[in-house]
Protein backbone atom coordinates (compact mmCIF):
# COMPACT_ATOMS: atom_id res chain seq x y z
CA UNK A 1 0.00 0.00 0.00
CA UNK A 2 2.73 2.45 0.25
CA UNK A 3 2.21 5.47 0.85
CA UNK A 4 -1.35 4.74 2.48
CA UNK A 5 -0.31 3.42 5.06
CA UNK A 6 1.16 6.80 6.07
CA UNK A 7 -1.97 7.69 6.76
CA UNK A 8 -1.21 6.85 10.82
CA UNK A 9 1.41 9.21 10.45
CA UNK A 10 -0.65 12.41 9.03
CA UNK A 11 -3.80 11.55 11.67
CA UNK A 12 -1.44 12.13 14.63
CA UNK A 13 0.19 15.49 13.75
CA UNK A 14 -3.15 17.84 13.93
CA UNK A 15 -0.73 20.45 12.41
CA UNK A 16 0.68 18.48 9.32
CA UNK A 17 -3.24 17.71 8.85
CA UNK A 18 -4.55 21.16 8.42
CA UNK A 19 -1.46 21.83 6.07
CA UNK A 20 -2.85 19.42 3.57
CA UNK A 21 -6.27 19.52 4.49
CA UNK A 22 -5.32 23.42 3.35
CA UNK A 23 -3.88 22.40 0.10
CA UNK A 24 -6.57 20.08 -0.88
CA UNK A 25 -9.32 22.97 -0.39
CA UNK A 26 -7.25 25.00 -2.05
CA UNK A 27 -6.46 22.96 -5.23
CA UNK A 28 -10.01 22.67 -5.24
CA UNK A 29 -10.53 26.40 -5.03
CA UNK A 30 -8.09 27.15 -8.13
CA UNK A 31 -9.58 24.74 -10.08
CA UNK A 32 -13.07 26.22 -9.28
CA UNK A 33 -12.19 30.04 -9.44
CA UNK A 34 -9.01 30.59 -11.34
CA UNK A 35 -10.87 30.00 -15.11
CA UNK A 36 -13.24 33.10 -13.78
CA UNK A 37 -10.21 35.36 -14.22
CA UNK A 38 -9.06 33.93 -17.90
CA UNK A 39 -11.52 33.03 -19.74
CA UNK A 40 -12.25 36.28 -21.60
CA UNK A 41 -15.84 35.14 -22.47
CA UNK A 42 -17.03 35.01 -18.61
CA UNK A 43 -18.20 38.31 -19.40
CA UNK A 44 -19.38 39.08 -22.56
CA UNK A 45 -18.89 42.45 -24.37
CA UNK A 46 -21.96 44.17 -24.24
CA UNK A 47 -22.41 47.82 -25.85
CA UNK A 48 -23.64 50.11 -23.50
CA UNK A 49 -23.08 49.32 -19.92
CA UNK A 50 -21.14 52.37 -18.53
CA UNK A 51 -20.61 52.94 -15.06
CA UNK A 52 -23.42 54.42 -12.84
CA UNK A 53 -24.03 58.17 -12.71
CA UNK A 54 -23.32 59.50 -8.85
CA UNK A 55 -26.71 60.16 -8.39
CA UNK A 56 -27.13 56.49 -9.49
CA UNK A 57 -24.89 54.95 -7.54
CA UNK A 58 -25.81 57.17 -4.06
CA UNK A 59 -29.82 55.82 -5.09
CA UNK A 60 -27.58 52.20 -5.23
CA UNK A 61 -26.37 52.90 -1.49
CA UNK A 62 -29.90 53.77 -0.70
CA UNK A 63 -31.29 50.36 -2.31
CA UNK A 64 -28.72 48.59 -0.25
CA UNK A 65 -29.45 50.14 3.17
CA UNK A 66 -32.89 49.87 2.89
CA UNK A 67 -32.64 46.30 2.20
CA UNK A 68 -34.22 45.97 -1.25
CA UNK A 69 -32.52 43.29 -2.26
CA UNK A 70 -34.03 41.43 0.22
CA UNK A 71 -37.56 41.17 -1.23
CA UNK A 72 -36.15 41.77 -5.01
CA UNK A 73 -33.73 40.45 -6.95
CA UNK A 74 -32.18 41.57 -10.17
CA UNK A 75 -31.33 39.11 -12.23
CA UNK A 76 -33.46 37.74 -14.91
CA UNK A 77 -33.17 34.07 -15.83
CA UNK A 78 -32.60 32.56 -18.94
CA UNK A 79 -36.39 30.59 -18.45
CA UNK A 80 -39.43 31.17 -20.16
CA UNK A 81 -41.77 32.11 -17.50
CA UNK A 82 -38.97 35.36 -16.51
CA UNK A 83 -38.37 36.76 -20.13
CA UNK A 84 -41.68 36.58 -20.50
CA UNK A 85 -42.57 38.78 -17.61
CA UNK A 86 -39.70 40.59 -17.37
CA UNK A 87 -37.69 41.18 -19.76
CA UNK A 88 -34.46 39.99 -22.00
CA UNK A 89 -32.51 37.18 -19.20
CA UNK A 90 -30.46 39.61 -18.05
CA UNK A 91 -26.39 39.44 -18.81
CA UNK A 92 -22.93 39.12 -16.81
CA UNK A 93 -21.87 42.28 -18.08
CA UNK A 94 -24.83 44.09 -17.00
CA UNK A 95 -24.22 43.95 -13.68
CA UNK A 96 -20.10 44.25 -14.02
CA UNK A 97 -19.89 47.81 -12.56
CA UNK A 98 -22.15 46.78 -9.70
CA UNK A 99 -20.56 46.14 -6.14
CA UNK A 100 -21.82 44.10 -4.85
CA UNK A 101 -24.09 42.70 -7.59
CA UNK A 102 -27.97 42.81 -6.53
CA UNK A 103 -28.61 39.59 -8.18
CA UNK A 104 -30.29 38.25 -4.91
CA UNK A 105 -32.30 34.73 -4.65
CA UNK A 106 -35.09 35.83 -3.04
CA UNK A 107 -38.31 37.39 -4.67
CA UNK A 108 -40.97 38.61 -2.35
CA UNK A 109 -41.64 42.12 -5.01
CA UNK A 110 -40.85 41.41 -8.76
CA UNK A 111 -37.45 41.13 -9.92
CA UNK A 112 -36.25 44.63 -10.81
CA UNK A 113 -33.34 43.70 -13.12
CA UNK A 114 -35.20 45.58 -16.12
CA UNK A 115 -37.63 48.03 -13.63
CA UNK A 116 -36.00 51.24 -15.45
CA UNK A 117 -38.18 53.11 -17.65
CA UNK A 118 -41.29 50.42 -17.22
CA UNK A 119 -43.29 53.22 -14.69
CA UNK A 120 -43.32 56.82 -14.53
CA UNK A 121 -40.99 59.05 -11.59
CA UNK A 122 -44.19 59.99 -10.31
CA UNK A 123 -45.83 56.70 -10.19
CA UNK A 124 -42.38 55.52 -8.37
CA UNK A 125 -42.88 58.77 -5.83
CA UNK A 126 -46.53 57.35 -5.40
CA UNK A 127 -45.53 54.02 -5.06
CA UNK A 128 -42.56 54.42 -2.82
CA UNK A 129 -44.33 56.57 -0.44
CA UNK A 130 -47.07 54.25 -0.05
CA UNK A 131 -47.15 51.54 -2.33
CA UNK A 132 -50.66 50.25 -0.90
CA UNK A 133 -52.00 53.76 -2.81
CA UNK A 134 -50.95 52.28 -6.23
CA UNK A 135 -51.22 48.62 -5.69
CA UNK A 136 -53.36 47.40 -2.80
CA UNK A 137 -52.26 43.87 -2.89
CA UNK A 138 -49.00 44.98 -1.93
CA UNK A 139 -46.90 44.26 1.03
CA UNK A 140 -43.72 46.40 0.56
CA UNK A 141 -43.10 48.29 3.32
CA UNK A 142 -43.64 53.00 2.83
CA UNK A 143 -40.77 54.81 2.43
CA UNK A 144 -42.08 57.88 2.59
CA UNK A 145 -39.12 59.28 4.68
CA UNK A 146 -36.83 59.27 1.33
CA UNK A 147 -38.54 62.58 0.42
CA UNK A 148 -37.73 64.16 3.47
CA UNK A 149 -34.08 63.49 3.74
CA UNK A 150 -32.11 66.06 1.64
CA UNK A 151 -28.98 64.98 0.23
CA UNK A 152 -26.04 67.09 -1.55
CA UNK A 153 -23.59 64.40 -2.49
CA UNK A 154 -21.04 65.39 -0.08
CA UNK A 155 -18.80 61.96 -0.42
CA UNK A 156 -19.77 60.81 -3.46
CA UNK A 157 -16.67 61.24 -4.57
CA UNK A 158 -14.98 59.34 -2.11
CA UNK A 159 -17.56 56.21 -2.71
CA UNK A 160 -16.95 56.85 -6.04
CA UNK A 161 -12.83 56.68 -5.75
CA UNK A 162 -13.87 53.24 -3.61
CA UNK A 163 -15.56 51.78 -6.64
CA UNK A 164 -12.80 52.48 -9.23
CA UNK A 165 -10.34 51.01 -6.81
CA UNK A 166 -12.15 47.65 -7.07
CA UNK A 167 -12.60 48.10 -11.03
CA UNK A 168 -14.89 50.65 -11.83
CA UNK A 169 -13.85 53.12 -14.79
CA UNK A 170 -14.46 56.60 -13.36
CA UNK A 171 -11.96 58.72 -14.96
CA UNK A 172 -10.54 61.36 -13.03
CA UNK A 173 -12.73 63.53 -14.84
CA UNK A 174 -16.05 61.83 -13.47
CA UNK A 175 -14.20 62.63 -10.26
CA UNK A 176 -13.47 66.12 -10.56
CA UNK A 177 -17.39 66.64 -11.17
CA UNK A 178 -18.92 64.63 -8.84
CA UNK A 179 -21.01 67.00 -7.06
CA UNK A 180 -21.77 68.77 -10.30
CA UNK A 181 -23.09 65.75 -12.04
CA UNK A 182 -24.75 64.76 -8.89
CA UNK A 183 -26.96 67.69 -8.77
CA UNK A 184 -26.94 68.17 -12.75
CA UNK A 185 -29.03 65.18 -12.98
CA UNK A 186 -32.26 66.25 -10.64
CA UNK A 187 -32.20 69.60 -12.28
CA UNK A 188 -33.55 69.36 -16.10
CA UNK A 189 -32.27 73.34 -16.20
CA UNK A 190 -29.05 72.66 -14.69
CA UNK A 191 -25.77 72.57 -17.22
CA UNK A 192 -26.38 69.22 -18.14
CA UNK A 193 -23.81 68.57 -21.10
CA UNK A 194 -20.76 67.31 -19.43
CA UNK A 195 -23.32 64.86 -17.48
CA UNK A 196 -24.77 63.98 -20.78
CA UNK A 197 -20.95 63.56 -22.44
CA UNK A 198 -20.10 61.73 -19.33
CA UNK A 199 -22.59 59.03 -18.94
CA UNK A 200 -24.12 57.40 -22.68
CA UNK A 201 -28.02 57.95 -22.01
CA UNK A 202 -28.23 59.69 -18.73
CA UNK A 203 -32.16 59.91 -17.67
CA UNK A 204 -32.28 63.74 -16.53
CA UNK A 205 -34.93 64.56 -14.71
CA UNK A 206 -36.49 66.12 -11.36
CA UNK A 207 -37.58 62.41 -10.77
CA UNK A 208 -40.05 63.50 -7.28
CA UNK A 209 -40.79 66.25 -8.81
CA UNK A 210 -40.39 68.33 -5.58
CA UNK A 211 -37.56 71.34 -5.38
CA UNK A 212 -34.83 69.91 -3.04
CA UNK A 213 -32.83 67.05 -3.68
CA UNK A 214 -33.46 63.90 -1.85
CA UNK A 215 -32.66 60.58 -1.50
CA UNK A 216 -35.95 59.83 -3.10
CA UNK A 217 -34.88 61.44 -6.17
CA UNK A 218 -31.46 59.31 -6.27
CA UNK A 219 -33.05 56.21 -5.50
CA UNK A 220 -35.83 56.97 -8.62
CA UNK A 221 -32.83 57.69 -10.74
CA UNK A 222 -31.08 54.45 -9.59
CA UNK A 223 -34.38 52.52 -10.44
CA UNK A 224 -34.87 54.35 -14.04
CA UNK A 225 -31.77 52.94 -15.51
CA UNK A 226 -32.19 49.30 -14.32
CA UNK A 227 -31.80 47.44 -17.07
CA UNK A 228 -31.72 49.80 -19.57
CA UNK A 229 -28.44 50.29 -20.48
CA UNK A 230 -28.09 47.19 -23.25
CA UNK A 231 -30.66 48.06 -26.73
CA UNK A 232 -31.72 44.28 -27.24
CA UNK A 233 -32.89 45.46 -30.66
CA UNK A 234 -29.63 45.68 -31.95
CA UNK A 235 -26.97 43.29 -29.49
CA UNK A 236 -27.92 39.79 -29.88
CA UNK A 237 -25.86 37.58 -27.26
CA UNK A 238 -23.81 34.21 -28.13
CA UNK A 239 -26.47 31.22 -27.66
CA UNK A 240 -23.76 29.21 -27.00
CA UNK A 241 -22.66 30.51 -23.52
CA UNK B 1 -35.69 2.07 34.55
CA UNK B 2 -34.81 -0.73 31.98
CA UNK B 3 -34.35 -4.07 33.78
CA UNK B 4 -32.38 -5.75 30.92
CA UNK B 5 -29.20 -5.16 30.42
CA UNK B 6 -28.76 -5.41 26.37
CA UNK B 7 -26.32 -7.94 25.91
CA UNK B 8 -22.83 -7.46 24.20
CA UNK B 9 -23.24 -9.43 21.15
CA UNK B 10 -19.75 -10.48 20.02
CA UNK B 11 -18.79 -10.39 16.43
CA UNK B 12 -16.19 -12.02 14.10
CA UNK B 13 -15.37 -8.30 12.67
CA UNK B 14 -11.73 -7.45 12.12
CA UNK B 15 -10.61 -4.24 13.96
CA UNK B 16 -8.26 -1.62 12.10
CA UNK B 17 -5.44 -2.24 14.65
CA UNK B 18 -5.73 1.34 15.73
CA UNK B 19 -5.71 1.60 19.23
CA UNK B 20 -6.75 4.81 21.01
CA UNK B 21 -6.74 4.82 25.12
CA UNK B 22 -7.81 1.40 24.60
CA UNK B 23 -10.37 2.04 22.23
CA UNK B 24 -10.63 0.11 18.98
CA UNK B 25 -11.78 0.51 15.50
CA UNK B 26 -13.86 -2.06 14.06
CA UNK B 27 -13.41 -2.19 10.31
CA UNK B 28 -16.51 -3.21 8.69
CA UNK B 29 -17.35 -3.03 5.10
CA UNK B 30 -19.75 -0.51 3.91
CA UNK B 31 -22.84 -1.70 3.08
CA UNK B 32 -22.84 -3.18 -0.56
CA UNK B 33 -26.07 -1.32 -1.67
CA UNK B 34 -24.45 2.39 -0.78
CA UNK B 35 -20.81 1.23 -2.63
CA UNK B 36 -23.12 0.84 -5.56
CA UNK B 37 -24.75 3.91 -5.49
CA UNK B 38 -21.35 5.54 -4.90
CA UNK B 39 -19.30 3.53 -7.95
CA UNK B 40 -23.04 4.96 -9.92
CA UNK B 41 -22.60 8.56 -8.98
CA UNK B 42 -19.00 8.60 -10.37
CA UNK B 43 -20.09 7.15 -13.71
CA UNK B 44 -23.03 9.46 -13.89
CA UNK B 45 -20.65 12.32 -13.26
CA UNK B 46 -18.11 11.71 -16.17
CA UNK B 47 -21.41 10.88 -18.72
CA UNK B 48 -22.33 14.43 -17.82
CA UNK B 49 -19.19 16.00 -18.21
CA UNK B 50 -19.34 14.87 -21.46
CA UNK B 51 -22.76 15.18 -22.50
CA UNK B 52 -23.31 18.74 -20.94
CA UNK B 53 -21.03 21.53 -20.68
CA UNK B 54 -18.68 21.46 -17.80
CA UNK B 55 -15.05 21.70 -17.75
CA UNK B 56 -12.79 24.76 -17.78
CA UNK B 57 -10.23 25.09 -21.31
CA UNK B 58 -8.07 28.18 -22.13
CA UNK B 59 -10.28 29.87 -24.08
CA UNK B 60 -13.91 28.61 -23.04
CA UNK B 61 -15.48 25.44 -21.82
CA UNK B 62 -16.35 22.00 -23.01
CA UNK B 63 -19.71 22.29 -25.21
CA UNK B 64 -20.90 18.93 -24.32
CA UNK B 65 -21.99 16.62 -27.26
CA UNK B 66 -25.74 17.78 -26.79
CA UNK B 67 -24.34 21.64 -27.50
CA UNK B 68 -27.04 22.25 -24.79
CA UNK B 69 -27.02 25.80 -23.24
CA UNK B 70 -29.99 27.68 -21.02
CA UNK B 71 -30.03 30.59 -23.65
CA UNK B 72 -30.78 28.35 -26.47
CA UNK B 73 -33.26 26.39 -24.10
CA UNK B 74 -35.33 29.48 -23.11
CA UNK B 75 -35.46 30.51 -27.05
CA UNK B 76 -36.88 27.56 -28.07
CA UNK B 77 -39.33 27.57 -25.24
CA UNK B 78 -40.36 30.62 -26.50
CA UNK B 79 -40.12 30.01 -29.69
CA UNK B 80 -42.41 26.58 -29.48
CA UNK B 81 -45.26 28.82 -27.79
CA UNK B 82 -44.53 31.69 -30.50
CA UNK B 83 -45.11 29.33 -33.11
CA UNK B 84 -48.04 27.75 -32.19
CA UNK B 85 -49.71 31.62 -31.85
CA UNK B 86 -48.22 32.68 -34.94
CA UNK B 87 -51.06 31.83 -37.44
CA UNK B 88 -53.65 33.93 -34.95
CA UNK B 89 -51.09 36.57 -34.15
CA UNK B 90 -50.31 37.25 -38.22
CA UNK B 91 -53.93 37.86 -38.70
CA UNK B 92 -53.88 40.24 -35.20
CA UNK B 93 -51.45 42.26 -36.90
CA UNK B 94 -52.73 42.01 -40.23
CA UNK B 95 -56.61 42.77 -38.91
CA UNK B 96 -57.56 46.12 -39.74
CA UNK B 97 -57.31 47.54 -35.83
CA UNK B 98 -61.05 48.83 -35.33
CA UNK B 99 -62.27 45.14 -36.81
CA UNK B 100 -60.79 43.16 -34.01
CA UNK B 101 -63.66 43.85 -31.40
CA UNK B 102 -66.01 42.85 -34.08
CA UNK B 103 -63.99 39.68 -34.74
CA UNK B 104 -64.77 36.63 -32.78
CA UNK B 105 -62.27 34.44 -33.18
CA UNK B 106 -59.60 37.81 -32.63
CA UNK B 107 -61.11 38.94 -29.76
CA UNK B 108 -61.57 35.85 -27.79
CA UNK B 109 -57.78 35.52 -28.29
CA UNK B 110 -56.96 39.06 -27.76
CA UNK B 111 -58.92 39.84 -24.76
CA UNK B 112 -57.18 36.56 -22.84
CA UNK B 113 -54.12 37.43 -24.29
CA UNK B 114 -54.47 41.01 -23.23
CA UNK B 115 -55.41 40.32 -19.77
CA UNK B 116 -52.68 38.56 -18.87
CA UNK B 117 -50.26 41.18 -20.34
CA UNK B 118 -52.22 44.04 -18.72
CA UNK B 119 -52.09 42.75 -15.65
CA UNK B 120 -47.62 42.01 -16.13
CA UNK B 121 -47.50 45.32 -17.57
CA UNK B 122 -50.57 47.67 -16.74
CA UNK B 123 -52.06 46.81 -13.86
CA UNK B 124 -48.95 48.73 -11.37
CA UNK B 125 -50.74 52.23 -12.46
CA UNK B 126 -54.11 51.42 -13.80
CA UNK B 127 -55.18 48.87 -11.24
CA UNK B 128 -55.00 45.24 -11.55
CA UNK B 129 -58.83 45.64 -12.20
CA UNK B 130 -58.14 48.49 -14.65
CA UNK B 131 -60.42 50.89 -12.12
CA UNK B 132 -57.20 53.40 -12.26
CA UNK B 133 -56.11 55.00 -8.62
CA UNK B 134 -58.69 57.34 -7.85
CA UNK B 135 -57.41 61.10 -7.14
CA UNK B 136 -53.61 59.78 -8.31
CA UNK B 137 -54.15 60.59 -12.17
CA UNK B 138 -53.64 57.17 -12.92
CA UNK B 139 -56.96 56.78 -15.35
CA UNK B 140 -59.86 54.46 -14.67
CA UNK B 141 -60.30 52.59 -17.96
CA UNK B 142 -63.23 50.85 -16.74
CA UNK B 143 -65.79 54.16 -18.22
CA UNK B 144 -66.55 55.70 -21.27
CA UNK B 145 -64.27 58.89 -20.05
CA UNK B 146 -61.43 59.35 -22.15
CA UNK B 147 -58.99 61.58 -22.23
CA UNK B 148 -57.05 60.56 -25.77
CA UNK B 149 -59.33 58.91 -27.24
CA UNK B 150 -61.18 55.46 -26.71
CA UNK B 151 -61.37 53.61 -30.00
CA UNK B 152 -58.94 50.75 -30.95
CA UNK B 153 -56.67 53.17 -33.35
CA UNK B 154 -56.43 56.00 -30.34
CA UNK B 155 -55.97 53.05 -27.15
CA UNK B 156 -53.40 51.59 -29.51
CA UNK B 157 -51.59 54.74 -30.32
CA UNK B 158 -51.42 55.59 -26.63
CA UNK B 159 -50.10 51.87 -25.52
CA UNK B 160 -47.43 52.10 -28.62
CA UNK B 161 -45.67 55.43 -27.79
CA UNK B 162 -47.04 56.34 -24.48
CA UNK B 163 -47.79 59.65 -23.07
CA UNK B 164 -45.43 62.71 -22.06
CA UNK B 165 -42.45 60.40 -21.99
CA UNK B 166 -39.04 61.38 -22.36
CA UNK B 167 -37.94 58.47 -24.79
CA UNK B 168 -40.79 58.13 -27.48
CA UNK B 169 -40.62 61.10 -29.87
CA UNK B 170 -44.05 59.86 -31.00
CA UNK B 171 -45.44 59.85 -27.50
CA UNK B 172 -48.65 61.98 -27.24
CA UNK B 173 -47.65 65.54 -25.86
CA UNK B 174 -49.25 68.45 -24.58
CA UNK B 175 -48.81 70.66 -20.99
CA UNK B 176 -50.66 72.63 -18.79
CA UNK B 177 -49.29 75.78 -17.97
CA UNK B 178 -48.58 76.13 -14.24
CA UNK B 179 -51.01 79.40 -13.64
CA UNK B 180 -50.04 80.14 -10.23
CA UNK B 181 -46.20 78.66 -9.73
CA UNK B 182 -44.85 80.32 -12.69
CA UNK B 183 -47.52 83.87 -12.19
CA UNK B 184 -49.20 83.47 -14.80
CA UNK B 185 -52.40 84.14 -12.92
CA UNK B 186 -52.95 86.03 -10.08
CA UNK B 187 -54.18 84.13 -7.10
CA UNK B 188 -57.92 85.80 -7.02
CA UNK B 189 -58.17 84.87 -10.47
CA UNK B 190 -57.50 80.99 -9.58
CA UNK B 191 -59.99 81.02 -6.98
CA UNK B 192 -62.62 82.97 -9.84
CA UNK B 193 -61.83 80.34 -12.38
CA UNK B 194 -61.80 77.19 -9.75
CA UNK B 195 -65.03 78.33 -8.69
CA UNK B 196 -66.33 78.82 -12.39
CA UNK B 197 -64.91 74.98 -13.01
CA UNK B 198 -66.58 74.09 -9.66
CA UNK B 199 -70.31 75.46 -11.11
CA UNK B 200 -69.61 73.99 -14.53
CA UNK B 201 -68.50 70.80 -12.87
CA UNK B 202 -72.41 70.82 -11.19
CA UNK B 203 -70.95 71.50 -7.68
CA UNK B 204 -71.27 73.81 -4.69
CA UNK B 205 -69.82 76.83 -5.85
CA UNK B 206 -69.31 80.79 -4.75
CA UNK B 207 -71.55 82.70 -7.63
CA UNK B 208 -69.97 85.60 -7.64
CA UNK B 209 -66.70 84.40 -7.47
CA UNK B 210 -67.91 81.78 -10.26
CA UNK B 211 -68.97 84.49 -12.79
CA UNK B 212 -65.69 86.47 -12.36
CA UNK B 213 -64.29 83.69 -13.75
CA UNK B 214 -66.05 82.82 -17.21
CA UNK B 215 -63.67 85.37 -18.24
CA UNK B 216 -60.47 83.88 -17.06
CA UNK B 217 -61.62 80.80 -18.06
CA UNK B 218 -62.14 81.79 -21.43
CA UNK B 219 -58.85 83.59 -21.70
CA UNK B 220 -56.84 80.93 -20.32
CA UNK B 221 -58.53 77.46 -20.05
CA UNK B 222 -60.99 77.38 -22.97
CA UNK B 223 -57.70 77.14 -25.58
CA UNK B 224 -57.46 73.39 -24.39
CA UNK B 225 -60.60 72.13 -22.24
CA UNK B 226 -62.54 74.32 -24.62
CA UNK B 227 -65.42 77.00 -24.16
CA UNK B 228 -68.01 75.27 -22.64
CA UNK B 229 -65.12 73.18 -20.43
CA UNK B 230 -65.58 70.03 -22.36
CA UNK B 231 -62.09 69.20 -22.58
CA UNK B 232 -60.30 68.43 -25.76
CA UNK B 233 -59.33 64.63 -26.85
CA UNK B 234 -56.61 65.98 -29.16
CA UNK B 235 -54.41 67.66 -25.96
CA UNK B 236 -55.52 64.91 -23.83
CA UNK B 237 -57.58 67.53 -22.01
CA UNK B 238 -59.84 66.21 -19.54
CA UNK B 239 -63.96 67.29 -19.55
CA UNK B 240 -64.62 69.75 -16.20
CA UNK B 241 -68.01 69.03 -16.80
CA UNK B 242 -68.54 65.84 -15.92
CA UNK B 243 -67.90 63.89 -12.45
CA UNK B 244 -65.28 62.33 -13.01
CA UNK B 245 -61.96 63.64 -11.87
CA UNK B 246 -58.15 62.27 -12.79
CA UNK B 247 -56.53 64.05 -9.71
CA UNK B 248 -60.08 65.17 -7.60
CA UNK B 249 -62.56 67.81 -8.34
CA UNK B 250 -62.60 69.27 -4.93
CA UNK B 251 -61.76 73.23 -3.85
CA UNK B 252 -58.51 72.23 -2.71
CA UNK B 253 -57.31 70.13 -5.47
CA UNK B 254 -58.58 72.35 -8.27
CA UNK B 255 -56.31 75.09 -6.91
CA UNK B 256 -53.54 72.99 -6.57
CA UNK B 257 -54.08 71.96 -10.10
CA UNK B 258 -54.34 74.94 -11.60
CA UNK B 259 -51.50 76.66 -9.57
CA UNK B 260 -48.97 74.09 -10.33
CA UNK B 261 -50.37 71.85 -13.33
CA UNK B 262 -50.80 68.07 -13.62
CA UNK B 263 -48.44 66.16 -16.06
CA UNK B 264 -49.29 62.65 -16.22
CA UNK B 265 -46.52 60.40 -18.05
CA UNK B 266 -46.83 56.98 -19.27
CA UNK B 267 -43.85 55.05 -20.39
CA UNK B 268 -44.10 53.93 -24.05
CA UNK B 269 -44.44 50.10 -25.03
CA UNK B 270 -43.33 49.44 -27.88
CA UNK B 271 -40.16 48.54 -26.81
CA UNK B 272 -41.54 46.33 -24.72
CA UNK B 273 -44.55 44.18 -26.33
CA UNK B 274 -44.67 43.36 -29.49
CA UNK B 275 -46.94 44.44 -31.72
CA UNK B 276 -49.44 41.49 -31.48
CA UNK B 277 -49.28 41.47 -27.57
CA UNK B 278 -50.00 45.40 -28.06
CA UNK B 279 -52.78 44.92 -29.84
CA UNK B 280 -53.87 42.04 -27.60
CA UNK B 281 -53.96 44.56 -24.75
CA UNK B 282 -55.62 47.21 -26.33
CA UNK B 283 -58.55 44.82 -27.73
CA UNK B 284 -58.73 44.26 -23.52
CA UNK B 285 -58.78 47.71 -22.88
CA UNK B 286 -61.04 48.03 -25.30
CA UNK B 287 -63.37 45.31 -24.15
CA UNK B 288 -63.76 46.51 -20.28
CA UNK B 289 -66.67 48.93 -21.32
CA UNK B 290 -65.67 52.06 -21.95
CA UNK B 291 -64.75 51.33 -25.92
CA UNK B 292 -65.76 53.07 -28.45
Amino acid sequence: MGILDKHKFIETNASLLLVLSFIVVTIGGIVEIAPLFYIQNTIEKVEGVRPYTPLELAGRDIYIREGCYVCHSQMIRPMRDEVERYGHYSLAAESMYDHPFQWGSKRTGPDLARVGGRYSDAWHVDHLSNPQAVVPESVMPKYAFLSNAEIDGKYIEDIMKTHRIVGVPYTDDDLTNAVADFKAQADPNADSAGLEERYKKVNIANFDGKPALTEMDALIAYLQVLGTMVDFSTFIPDPTR
Amino acid sequence: MCAKQVKKVEREVPTTGHTWDGIQEFDNPMPRWWVWVFYACIVWGIGYTIAYPAWPLINGHTQGIYGSTERANVEADIKAFDDANAPIKAKLVAADLASIPSNDELKTFAVSAGASIFKNNCAQCHGSGAAGVQGKGYPNLLDNDWLWGGDMEAIHTTITHGIRNTTDPDARLSEMPKFGADGILEKDQINQVVEHVLAISGQEHDATLAAAGVTVFAENCAACHGPEGKGDRTLGAPNLTDAIWLYGGDRATLTYTVTNARYGVMPAWNTRLSEDEIRAVATYVHSLGGGE
